[in-house]
């Protein structure tokens, strides 16, 4: 299966939990899904080399890890700015002007669904129900936080909350 | 009323409180001094069905695993919920999860199980700490583990983290991607309790049906039946979004009328305003009319009886105001968006409907369209490997059909005029809509040639496209 030497890209500490992670399950391949977020949650986002790496890990072909990454929405395969903003638009948060907040996010950052600011501080994403309806219109920052009940007036409040964070 | 899940008690999310609160007795009690299969009985005979939106007999799936412990088995418990309008799992998780646990672990020595998986949507992140903190609770407690509270039953808890896939709430989409696969559904048979995960039995059960499972054994299962609908017994956790002053999560009996949940629960329609339409058990369930809605009962059986379905309980709740023609558009890009691309008719359907409904909203829709979705429609429905395909096909299929004078309002294309019925070219407008039933073959047949004697008049502007 290896066909390359890559410099490794978990450290010790790291090799550890993946092997926490393989011990969880009767095969090796089911640990490809935690392997990929631990890569995320330490570079940002998967590249093909990644992708490879984690194939060796496991001894699973690389093109299965492929697969496996380009079908989960929440993998991201490009870097994403150091703020990823992704924001419901679904029924639910419709209906509470869930429209409203994603244009005026794109408005205020001047970009587009999945583009990413020049200097790299905010990417944004039209993205679907988030289990959030009730508390409607919210935004989801990086796969992690979720800001719910949201105005005009409070999304500006983040905004420059965030980039001030900086 | 009294609530089963999400109870009033402070911090019940905490171990120790819900111990003191007289959680983990009906494990103990089960691991004491009852048999597996008189678990599987208890359950069967409390009528609990599914929470997960198909409704099947929990304690008859469960009786489906293969008994004897020659083979691993797995229990896997589906806490994806994707479906939009839905937000009930999340409400457990945060508020009583240790009753889930405990439900499952039941469950786990009901059926014989070594190990579960609990399946979480990866973008609750918050709610995936919080239950990896409270199993690795329980194993610091000696409730999950070797040997759980002495007795000869080991069974492991893992926490597995999904990546945004709606799919993957479908269960065997969900094993294929425990499985490290991508979350393709498999083809039904065999099922699950015969190969499932790895090719063990498996089951697979919805957080709030597992949750549901520790109260059955501490209060039998004659007092949980006794709850809401005889046919759909014990309360359900219906999740109120949309334009109601005070949406949430209410935990109520099965057969609760949707209005007492409106009016009573959710204090009414913001801004005084009326209602239009109302989603009962989230996105993929057809639609109720206004007038449907005034007497609807939420339970299985009342739904069903008018063409629609429980689902996920996750109510979506529209105003007089809205423009349905959006809100199916928006469903409908949803779907388009999760089809995982296995079978054509969902693949492609999804899009051609979302292009329709695309052009429709743009004002450059046709008379013909409407027929059109509702044809694309049902050739998806059925003809899918997962129900999704149903669930993308049923919205489009009953909200045209329902609120046809909604869409009609958008088409500004007046070329068709032809006062018939037709199923073939849908030709036709609402006023002179019947249902084709059973004779549809005739029907059918005699507008075929009526629309042939009409086109030949060359009078008759024809539609071509």
């Amino acid at each position: 299966m290896k066909t390359q030497e890559y410099t490794p890209m978990f450290d010790e500490s790291e090799m550890q939990t993946v092997k926490m992670h393989i011990s969880k399950y009767p095969k090796p391949m089911a640990a490809v899904m935690p392997l990929l977020w631990m890569i995320q949650e330490k570079y940002g986002w998967i590249s093909v080399d990644a992708m490879r790496y984690v194939g060796d890990l496991l001894s699973i072909p690389h093109d299965h890890v492929l697969g496996v990454a380009t079908f989960y929405s929440m993998y991201f395969k490009k870097p994403m700015g150091k703020f990823h903003l992704q924001i419901c638009t679904n029924v639910s948060c419709m209906l509470c002007d869930g429209y409203k907040i994603f244009n005026h996010i794109s408005d205020k950052l001047g970009i587009k669904n999945k583009e990413i600011t020049p200097d790299g501080m905010f990417s944004i994403e039209e993205v679907e129900c988030l289990g959030s309806c009730a508390t409607a219109p919210m935004l989801l920052i990086n796969n992690k936080e979720f800001h719910e009940n949201l105005t005009i007036e409070k999304t500006d409040e983040l905004l420059a909350k965030l980039r001030n964070s900086n | 009323m009294e609530k089963i899940i999400l109870k009033d008690i402070p911090d019940l999310d905490k171990i120790d409180v819900y111990i003191s609160n007289g959680g983990y007795s009906a494990l103990k009690k089960v691991l004491t001094g009852m048999k597996p299969d008189e678990v599987i009985e208890e359950v069967k005979n409390s009528g609990l069905r599914g929470r997960g939106g198909a409704c099947f007999s929990t304690g008859m799936k469960w009786g489906f695993m293969p008994k004897g412990n020659e083979k691993p088995k797995f229990l896997c418990c589906n806490g994806d919920e994707s479906e939009p309008g839905s937000f009930k799992d999340r409400e457990i998780f945060e508020k009583n999860p240790h009753q889930f646990i405990e439900g499952s672990l039941i469950a786990a020595y009901a059926m014989g199980i070594q190990a579960v998986y609990v399946y979480i949507r990866g973008e609750y992140w918050k709610w995936i700490n919080i239950m990896e903190e409270c199993v690795a609770d329980a194993y610091r407690k000696g409730l999950i583990g070797k040997n759980i509270l002495g007795s000869d039953f080991s069974v492991e808890m893992y926490v597995h983290k999904g990546a945004g896939a709606y799919i993957c709430g479908e269960e065997s989409s969900l094993m294929n991607s425990l499985e490290g696969k991508r979350g393709y559904p498999r083809v039904k048979p065999p099922f699950p309790a015969a190969v499932g995960v790895w090719g063990y039995p498996t089951t697979i059960n919805n957080i709030e049906t597992l949750a549901n499972v520790p109260e059955i054994i501490n209060k039998g299962s004659k007092w949980f039946s006794s709850i809401g609908d005889p046919k759909h017994p014990g309360t359900l956790l219906y999740g109120v979004s949309g334009h109601v002053n005070k949406p949430g999560v209410y935990e109520l009996p099965t057969g609760t009328p949707l209005m007492t949940i409106i009016n009573d629960y959710c204090g009414g329609i913001r801004n005084g305003k009326d209602f239009k339409m109302i989603i009962p058990g989230g996105s993929s369930m057809p639609p109720l009319t206004k007038e449907e809605s005034l007497t609807m009962k939420m339970d299985a059986e009342s739904l069903k009886a008018v063409g629609s379905a429980i689902g996920t309980a996750g109510i979506m709740v529209m105003d007089e105001d809205t423009d349905i023609v959006h809100v199916l558009q928006r469903i409908t890009k949803f779907y388009y968006h999760e089809s995982c691309g296995q079978c054509t008719p969902c693949r492609e359907g999804c899009g051609w409907m979302l292009k329709v409904l695309n052009r429709i909203m743009d004002g450059t829709g046709r008379h013909s369209d409407l027929d059109l979705l509702i044809s694309v429609a049902e050739n998806i429905e059925g003809n899918t490997i997962c129900a999704l395909g149903d669930a993308a096909a049923w919205p489009v299929k009953w909200t045209v059909r329902k609120f046809r004078k909604e869409f009609e309002a958008k088409i500004k294309d007046e070329n068709i005029e032809l006062p018939v019925l037709n199923k073939v070219h849908g030709l036709r407008k609402s006023d002179e809509y019947v249902t084709i039933d059973s004779d549809e073959n005739t029907i059918v047949e005699s507008l075929i040639g009526k629309v042939q004697e009409i086109t030949a008049d060359e009078n008759i502007k024809r539609y071509s496209s």
